[in-house]
């Protein structure tokens, strides 16, 4: 156990605050003023991007796990935006480095990572939520074409996505797992139709997407005809990471303890309640057990040993986590955290309430809650699955 | 950076888990709790031969030379086993003398200490948890008066750090004239509690002050955390071997989702404590400005995880769960009992919020 950081380290760090000193007037609340040119800006320092080889269109720099953490922190701390962060990127890219032929990695990722190309996932559908791998929507070979018939659902930024990658059915005989490629479709080829998805939150988050005989050329298999499950299986790994950062865990308390201090009722610091303290308390021990369990995941990164069970637990724990802390500052709010939409009372332009609703579908998605445990127990504690039942 | 433990670290944790489960068997645990005039000499004499006394003991009075992190580790250990020992409160008394005694003072008792020839227990409840019935004890030129309360192995241990009321502490004699104790039943019998009753007693002073008692309560958070999880993992996977083992409907239960999932909880659950205890470890000697408020959420949320785990691994282990005869019970009991000890989890968050100035 040593966590101090070495002078190589510390310089790194020093840049990047330097960096982000330099660049202040480029963005604000989070967001950057102009993505597009934040993205390149980005790419071009290394500061995203940063282990996709050159030729790709990266900042070619040797993988290096505190780097990341150490751009991690400080883009937290200064409320500066990580630059684009969708499915592209996050997803696609590293599927497309791992099982990708040549070709495909020089068309797909350099646009991906400028952020000239925005790609959306094509996965669930209306049938096939936890059971994945019973997805129907089905390419059928004609010509040198796929012909794609069947629908997406939970299909975030489809509307604004110019590509999608998708899991399809292409051997329809062969077994369940086996007869499924993972394919790129142009989202403006005739016959897709997109249906933004309203949520609860009063937004359209999601969307459904209907294939209606869409042709695209067979080259746009990656991995291999038959092979999607496996590829994709590369890929959901990326998105687990994904969605139990610490770092955004622990800018969420940090945010819940200002709002515990500066909100009053009758003229007493919401902070100053004994009750409300000590749920603050709580969670804040839960964040800080979930900040160094992600000490150790790097850790076990940077060593090539198995994170074990501490990897396998992020995902159900820091969704959780973060919808917890938005519960409480609800809370905190009272009849404030009732009001939504607009208004001089609301406060952080109901961000804590759109949190609070928009972090159930986290749970929910990337795997459920349900789907995750039956991982962790059958993965992690060695207990039996569940037999197949009988065929009816 | 790395936040891991070293090669020795991990062979020290397998070697002493190898020594406390032939030093302390479930059998010996059982002998211990029944019988109120066994010692448990043997079991202390095993960790003894492994220089476990002296953990924290600098090497030039006899000791290991580590650190807490490496205490902690150990405690782990001997919670997972339930083993009857006064372990902690000897390392809470090093930690007394190596920064408050004087050179004769740590001259005089850190060897014996690191030997396993003298033990030690330290009485620092009433300023900690809070006071009971009255309990505290006065300090009046050098002579100590009033009472102590749950001090564990304070029946019979040879030298007691004692806090007084200002949060000075102050040395004793086990054999001291006046004073006398009481035997406290527990819950837990793996642990037996004394309440010590002070009549112008004797005593040295250590220096340090509160800065002193607030280390010795860091380390003692710590430390109970640590044997917490030990303790929790245990039933963990005592429950997990059980769901892999007992049928019903012609299949394992660990096959029902209804009990994975409840193994899963706990293993979630329990998971990050382990991170937290690590750092809070690893804080008290190396991030001194952070070691109280890690070691408060450390103590505060593994009692908070644990209390789960054990309700929810008797419950998977059905009917047998509340038997004697499976004697889980004395896991759910050290559970229970470390939950209380220097503060249950609602106090220690305050004074968490107080390190933070989020409390008055």
């Amino acid at each position: 156990m040593d966590l101090s950081e070495t002078p190589e380290m510390a310089a790194f760090r020093r840049e990047v605050k330097g960096f982000l000193a330099a660049h202040q007037a480029d963005y604000c609340g989070g967001a950057a003023k102009d993505p597009l040119a934040w993205q390149q800006l980005l790419v071009a320092h290394g500061y995203a991007a940063r282990t996709i080889p050159r030729e790709y269109g990266g900042y070619g720099a040797a993988p290096d796990i505190l780097k990341g953490r150490i751009l991690a922190e400080e883009f937290i701390s200064a409320g500066a935006p990580r630059g684009m962060a969708g499915q592209g990127i996050s997803m696609l890219v590293p599927t497309l480095l791992e099982v990708g032929s040549e070709e495909q990695k020089l068309r797909w990722i350099g646009p991906t990572l400028r952020g000239e190309i925005i790609w959306c996932q094509g996965y669930s559908e209306p049938g096939a939520g936890s059971d994945l791998a019973s997805l129907q929507t089905k390419a059928v070979e004609d010509g040198g074409d796929f012909v794609i018939s069947g629908s997406k659902i939970w299909t975030s930024t489809a509307h604004a996505a110019q590509m999608m990658f998708a899991l399809v059915r292409t051997e329809p005989e062969a077994a369940k797992h086996e007869g499924i490629s993972y394919v790129l479709i142009p989202m403006d080829t005739p016959g897709i139709e997109v249906r933004p998805l309203k949520t609860m939150t009063g937004g359209s988050e999601f969307n459904e997407v209907f294939f209606n005989d869409v042709r695209i050329p067979q080259d746009q298999v990656v991995g291999g005809r038959g092979r999607g499950w496996f590829v994709a299986n590369t890929t959901l790994k990326h998105e687990r990471g994904m969605l139990g950062d610490p770092n955004a865990t622990e800018a969420r308390l940090n945010a819940l303890i200002e709002l515990m201090k500066s909100e009053t009722v009758d003229g007493q610091r919401v902070i100053d309640n004994p009750v409300f303290r000590d749920r603050l308390m709580q969670l804040q021990g839960r964040v800080l057990a979930m900040k160094f369990n992600g000490l150790r995941i790097i850790t076990s990164q940077i060593t090539g040993e198995p994170a074990g069970m501490a990897g396998l637990i992020v995902k159900l724990q820091g969704c959780e986590l973060n919808h917890q802390l938005a519960a409480l500052a609800i809370d905190a709010l009272g009849e404030l955290g009732i009001l939504y939409h607009e208004g001089s009372h609301l406060r952080a332009k109901g961000r804590w309430q759109w949190n609070y609703m928009f972090d159930l579908g986290l749970i929910i998605g990337g795997g459920t809650a349900q789907i995750q445990k039956n991982i962790i127990a059958e993965r992690g504690l060695g207990l039996p699955r569940e037999p197949k039942p009988a065929a009816v | 950076m790395d936040f891991s433990l070293t090669q020795d670290q991990r062979m020290m944790q397998e070697s002493l888990t190898r020594t406390v489960a032939e030093a302390s068997p479930l059998e010996r645990v059982r002998r211990f709790a029944s019988d109120l005039t066994d010692s448990g000499a043997d079991i202390w004499r095993a960790l003894c031969e492994f220089g476990l006394p002296g953990i924290v003991v600098p090497e030039e009075h006899g000791g290991l030379g580590l650190g807490l992190l490496d205490a902690a580790l150990a405690a782990e250990a001997l919670g997972h086993a339930v083993a009857p020992t006064a372990f902690m409160e000897v390392v809470l008394a090093s930690i007394a003398l190596l920064r408050g005694g004087s050179p004769e003072q740590q001259a005089h008792w850190l060897p014996r200490l690191a030997s396993g020839e003298a033990t030690a227990a330290v009485a620092l409840s009433e300023l900690v948890a809070g006071a009971r019935d009255g309990a505290g004890v006065s300090a009046s030129q050098g002579v100590l008066s009033g009472k102590a309360f749950f001090v564990q192995g304070g029946m019979t241990a040879d030298l007691l750090v004692v806090a007084d009321t200002t949060g000075a502490l102050h040395l004793v004699r086990g054999d001291a004239e006046g004073l006398s104790r009481t035997f406290m039943p527990g819950l837990d019998e793996t642990r037996r509690l004394g309440e010590l009753t002070f009549r112008a007693v004797a005593a040295e002073p250590l220096s340090g002050g509160p800065a002193l008692l607030d280390a010795l309560r860091d380390a003692g958070w710590t430390l109970i955390a640590a044997d917490t999880l030990g303790a929790a993992q245990a039933m963990l996977e005592k429950a997990v071997a059980y769901a892999k083992e007992r049928r019903q409907f012609g299949r394992v239960i660990g096959s029902f989702q209804a009990v994975k999932h409840l193994c899963a909880e706990m293993a979630a659950e329990l998971e990050p404590c382990r991170s937290l205890i690590w750092y809070s470890a690893y804080a008290y000697d190396a991030a001194p400005g952070e070691a109280s408020l890690m070691a408060a959420h450390a103590k505060a949320l593994t009692c908070e995880v644990a209390r789960f785990v054990a309700r929810t691994s008797t419950e998977v282990h059905g009917g047998m769960g509340v038997t004697d005869l499976l004697g889980l019970h004395y896991w759910f009991k050290r559970i229970g009992l470390n939950r209380q000890l220097l503060g249950g989890p609602e106090r220690v968050r305050e004074i968490a919020a107080r390190l933070q100035g989020l409390a008055a």
